[in-house]
C-alpha cells in the first residue's frame, strides 16, 4: 500500500485514473487478491453501516451506561435548526446514529476504529442518497478512505491510545472528505486538499472519554468530525487548495499525538473526563452499571 | 504491511475495538487450547481491561469468544445469559498482573473434561491481540494465521517429525518458535501455518509418543 498521498495522487493522475483505482491495484498485489473480491469485501462493509445508520435513527438504543443514546432520532425529526432539510444535518444524523449504535454494542464497522466509525458512512452514504449516487461509486469512494486511512496509519497513528481523538474522528473526517470528494467526482489532487483541510481541523483534538468508556463526549465528536469532513469537502470542491501537502498534516498529526500528555490519550485522566461533571457521571453511571450486572 | 481491509473494517460488535474485539478474539483463541468451549473458566482482567470492561462489554466479549462467537456476533451482547443457560461458569476477577504487562491484559484458566490450560494474553489496539503465555510457556500468538501448538519431550529430531507431518499434508509453515522451561525439560512449540491444519495432523501429532499434548488454534484475525 502507498505510504504517501501525494505518492498515489502522482501515480493516478500520470494514468488519468482515481485514487480507488490505484488503491486497489495496490491492495491487490499486496495481498494477492483479485480487485473484484476486494471491492466485495469493501461492498460487504458499506452494507453494513447502511445498517448500522438505519438502526441507530430508529432512536431507541442506550448505552450501557446509559448515558448516550437517542440522539440521532431527535435530530432527524426535531427540524427547527439553521441547516433543517439540508444534505449538512442528515449527514450529522447519521453520525449519532452510527455511534449511538456502538455505544450499545450494535454492529459497526470500524472504519478507521469503532471509536471513529460514525464519521466516515455518514458522510459517504449521507451525500450519496442526497445526490443520487449509485453503491459503486460508493464502494470506490470506501477504497480511496482505506487508502487515507492506510497513509495515517503508517505516517501517524490511528489509535486514540497513542495519538489522541485526532487519530480517531480527525483521521476519519480525512478520510471521508478525501472519499467524499472523490465519489462527487473530484480530481486525485482535490481529494488530497479535501484531506488536509479535514485534518488541519482536527489537530491538537485529545481523547479523553467519561470514564474511558466510548461513549461521551466520543458520539457527539463523531458528529463534529462529519462537520469538519463537510466544510473541508465544500471548501476543496470549490477548488480551494490548502498549502501544506496532506502527508505533513498527517506528520504534524503523528508529532502532536506524540508529545501528547498521557492524561489525553483516552486513560480519563484529563480533559472532559477530568472535569467535576465528567468524574461525578463517570462514578455514578459506573457504579450503576456494576449493580445491574450483578 | 497496512491493508485496505483492516482500514475499512473489521465489522465487528461495539464499542470498542480494543475492549470488545480484541477481547472476544482473546476467547476464541483460548477456547482452542481445551479444544472446544471449556466448562469452567477463571477470567483474570488486568489494567484498563478490570477498570473500564465492564462498560466496554469485555466481559460479554470474552466469554462470547470462549463460547465461539466471533467478534461481529450479536449474540455478544447477551453472552452472560446464554452462559448462563448452557450451565457454564464463567467467573470474572480483577487482577493485577504487574507493571510490565500491557494495560489490557487478561489471564483466562479454562477447564473441559480432564483438559486444563491457562493462558495470558493481550488486545493491543485495532482488535489486534497477542498470546504472551500459555501453560507457564513465554510464547507469541498473534491469531492471525492458524496455529499449532503443542508440548514436546526434549527428543532429538522432534521439530522435523513434526514439520514432516506437517509438509505431508500439504500445509505450509509461516512461523515455529521453540521454547523450554529447562535444558532437557518439555519443550513447547508454536507453528503458524497458511492453511487450517486438518484434524488428520492434529491426530497424528498427537499420537506421536513424545508429544504431551497439541492442539489447534483457528486463526482469530480479519
Amino acid at each position: 500500500m502507498y505510504r504517501s498521498l501525494a505518492e498515489a495522487i502522482r501515480d493516478a493522475e500520470a494514468r488519468g485514473v482515481a485514487l480507488s483505482t490505484v488503491a486497489l491495484e495496490a491492495e491487490s498485489v499486496d495481498q494477492g487478491r483479485p480487485v473484484t473480491e476486494i471491492r466485495d469485501a469493501l461492498r460487504r462493509a458499506l452494507g453494513v453501516m447502511r445498517e448500522a445508520v438505519d438502526r441507530g435513527l430508529v432512536g431507541d438504543l442506550r448505552s450501557a451506561s446509559q448515558l448516550v443514546g437517542g440522539d440521532a432520532a431527535k435530530l432527524r425529526t426535531q427540524a427547527t435548526g439553521p441547516l433543517a432539510d439540508t444534505p449538512f444535518r442528515d449527514v450529522l444524523a447519521r453520525a449519532l446514529a452510527v455511534q449511538e449504535v456502538n455505544a450499545a454494542m450494535g454492529v459497526i464497522v470500524a472504519a478507521p476504529t469503532a471509536g471513529g466509525a460514525g464519521v466516515l458512512p455518514a458522510v459517504l452514504t449521507g451525500l450519496a442518497a442526497a445526490r443520487g449516487i449509485d453503491d459503486e461509486r460508493v464502494v470506490d469512494a470506501l477504497a480511496t478512505a482505506g487508502l487515507i486511512g492506510a497513509v495515517v496509519a503508517e505516517r501517524a497513528s490511528l489509535s486514540g491510545a497513542e495519538g489522541g481523538c485526532q487519530a480517531e474522528t480527525g483521521a476519519a473526517a480525512g478520510m471521508a472528505a478525501g472519499a467524499a470528494v472523490e465519489m462527487l467526482g473530484g480530481t486525485p489532487s482535490q481529494v488530497g486538499h479535501a484531506t488536509a483541510l479535514a485534518q488541519q481541523g482536527t489537530l491538537g483534538l485529545v481523547c479523553d472519554p467519561l470514564g474511558g468508556l466510548v461513549e461521551l463526549p466520543c458520539v457527539f465528536r463523531n458528529a463534529t468530525g462529519a462537520a469538519i469532513a463537510m466544510a473541508a469537502i465544500e471548501m476543496a470542491m470549490a477548488g480551494i487548495t490548502f498549502a501544506i501537502p496532506a502527508d505533513e498534516v498527517i506528520d504534524t498529526m503523528g508529532e502532536i499525538g506524540a508529545s501528547m500528555d498521557v492524561r489525553y490519550r483516552e486513560t480519563a485522566g484529563g480533559g472532559l473526563a477530568a472535569t467535576p461533571t465528567g468524574r461525578r457521571l463517570a462514578r455514578e453511571r459506573l457504579v450503576e452499571l456494576k449493580r445491574a450486572g450483578g | 504491511m497496512v491493508s485496505l481491509l483492516d482500514i475499512i473494517g473489521p465489522v465487528m460488535v461495539g464499542p470498542s475495538s480494543s475492549h470488545t474485539a480484541g477481547a472476544c478474539r482473546l476467547g476464541l483463541l483460548a477456547r482452542g487450547l481445551v479444544g472446544g468451549t471449556p466448562e469452567r473458566a477463571t477470567i483474570e482482567l488486568h489494567g484498563s481491561f478490570a477498570r473500564t470492561g465492564e462498560g466496554h462489554g469485555t466481559d460479554k466479549a470474552i466469554a462470547g469468544g470462549l463460547m465461539g462467537f466471533r467478534p461481529d456476533d450479536e449474540r455478544l451482547r447477551t453472552a452472560l445469559e446464554i452462559m448462563e443457560r448452557e450451565g457454564l461458569e464463567y467467573r470474572f476477577e480483577k487482577t493485577s498482573l504487574g507493571d510490565q504487562a500491557h494495560p489490557n491484559t487478561v489471564r483466562i484458566t479454562l477447564e473441559r473434561g480432564d483438559r486444563r490450560s491457562t493462558m495470558t494474553g493481550a488486545s493491543l489496539g485495532a482488535g489486534r491481540i497477542l498470546v504472551s503465555d500459555i501453560d507457564g510457556f513465554p510464547v507469541e500468538v498473534s491469531g492471525s494465521l492458524h496455529t499449532i501448538v503443542l508440548v514436546a519431550g526434549d527428543v532429538k529430531g522432534s521439530v522435523a517429525r513434526i514439520t514432516g507431518l506437517l509438509a505431508d499434508a500439504g500445509v505450509n509453515i509461516a512461523t515455529l518458535k521453540l521454547s523450554r522451561k529447562a535444558r532437557g525439560g518439555d519443550a513447547f512449540m508454536v507453528i503458524e501455518v497458511d492453511e487450517a491444519p486438518g484434524e488428520a495432523v492434529r491426530d497424528a501429532i498427537r499420537a506421536l509418543p513424545w508429544v504431551s499434548w497439541a492442539f489447534r488454534l483457528d486463526k482469530v484475525g480479519a
